[in-house]
């Protein structure tokens, strides 16, 4: 049951990105696609789970002082593989996410999960958690990617969904969605409606 | 001709690239501390600091150890040697020593300011902006020291003014009447949107 509540916890009642408000930077950068936010979103969860894995087991060994740089360094070396990966595997993607797939390593999200719950807490759970929150994450990257590109370029993953009659009737692409504001007004609506349904996250 | 390039190259990194409005960099530190102009302030210029300092020693260790045949300075031998998929690693040891140091320096020369930024200097290792200051360097390739300090010291200017900006406006806010569920995140969600908007008005100007 707590495990349960550890994985499924972060996808709506404490999500990352639309509660706790972690790894803005670039889950708003990316999304002007679905396809980037689908990569990003999967780069992430990785990063996530599997640091919080490493830093769970050596959470006994590490000097509180130095616990950043420690930090710091885990994650720097999974982005690296995962940025390695992606350029072998993916190479149209990761020239699309540019800098943001190096930004993993400085995303609050990364980090606020090692330094709440990886530190003080036993490996198999912290990897919950980390997919959790990459989950969550992932969730909110998609919705917003999704309407931006539908809005924005009338496809889905690069295939036309909206038919060309609509086109010939006088509808148009909104190419505001395109431009990175947008990213942060969609994202304010879907605050606006999470917290419609969840009152007690109002705030004041 | 060449100062005219540097100031350009200022003027754009500071209003076109600005790091929030373009990139979304530095969202983090943003929302969670431009509650006052006063805090923002100091987090703003702490900021420009180390984004001054960062971005040119990066772009040494880059172009004399990093970049494929950098290392060619110390020998025929070593000239195809490619350590570029180490600089993530560098750059961010980079940065966190250097907010290191500036935090020493600071708490030496001027225990009053130490103590107005408190906490906030220790966060600035994690700041996106940092670090994609770097990273944007790498790609951009820019041809000397000297325009990748203009680089990093323009993107800090720009970070400043951005969280200066949001902070008087949510201080106005207090006394407006927003929706129950948009208070507080939501709205400045909306207002960075807007002004990052207006901030577009700046995109067709060649310089």
């Amino acid at each position: 049951m707590k495990n349960k509540e550890i994985l499924l916890g972060p996808l709506s009642k404490n999500n990352p990105v639309i509660v706790q408000v972690l790894g803005i930077c670039s889950a708003l950068a990316v999304t002007s696609k679905l396809e980037p936010s689908i990569v990003m979103a999967l780069s992430v969860t990785v990063v996530v789970a599997l640091a919080n894995v490493v830093i769970s087991l050596l959470r006994n060994t590490i000097p509180n002082s130095i616990r950043i740089i420690v930090q710091l360094v885990v994650v720097a070396a999974l982005v690296i593989v995962v940025d390695q990966a992606l350029k072998a595997f993916a190479y149209d993607v990761s020239k699309q996410l540019s800098v943001f797939v190096g930004l993993i390593i400085t995303n609050c999200i990364v980090m606020g999960r090692l330094e709440a719950f990886a530190l003080s807490h036993k490996p198999w759970e912290s990897f919950l958690d980390g997919i959790g929150n990459g989950i969550g994450y992932g969730l909110i990257l998609i919705i917003v990617g999704f309407f931006r590109e539908l809005l924005g370029s009338g496809t889905l993953l690069g295939f036309q969904v909206i038919p060309d009659i609509c086109y010939e009737w006088g509808y148009q692409n909104n190419g505001l969605m395109i431009l990175p504001p947008m990213a942060l007004i969609v994202s304010a609506c879907i605050i606006w409606v999470h917290r419609i349904y969840n009152k007690d996250l109002q705030e004041k | 001709m060449y100062n005219m390039e540097s100031l350009n190259l200022f003027i754009k990194s500071i209003f076109i690239d600005n790091m929030i409005f373009a990139y979304f960099l530095g969202m983090c530190s943003y929302l969670a501390v431009s509650k006052t102009v006063k805090t923002s302030l100091g987090l703003g210029i702490a900021v420009t600091f180390v984004l001054t300092l960062t971005v040119p020693v990066n772009y040494l260790l880059e172009n004399y150890i990093l970049k494929p045949g950098a290392l060619s300075w110390l020998g025929e031998s070593f000239a195809d040697v490619d350590l570029s998929f180490l600089s993530l690693i560098f750059f961010i040891a980079v940065v966190a020593s250097m907010v290191q140091l500036v935090e020493m320096v600071v708490e030496r020369f001027s225990p009053s300011l130490y103590a107005s930024l408190g906490i906030f200097l220790p966060l600035i290792a994690v700041n996106c902006a940092i670090l994609g200051g770097s990273l944007f360097m790498q790609q951009r390739a820019f041809d000397s020291v000297g325009t990748a300090t203009v680089y990093g010291f323009g993107s800090g200017i720009g970070w400043l003014l951005a969280i200066v900006g949001i902070a008087a406006i949510r201080e106005k806010l207090a006394y407006s009447n927003v929706p129950a569920p948009l208070k507080g995140i939501g709205i400045t969600f909306i207002i960075t949107g807007l002004m990052g908007i207006a901030f577009m008005s700046f995109l067709g100007i060649k310089l």
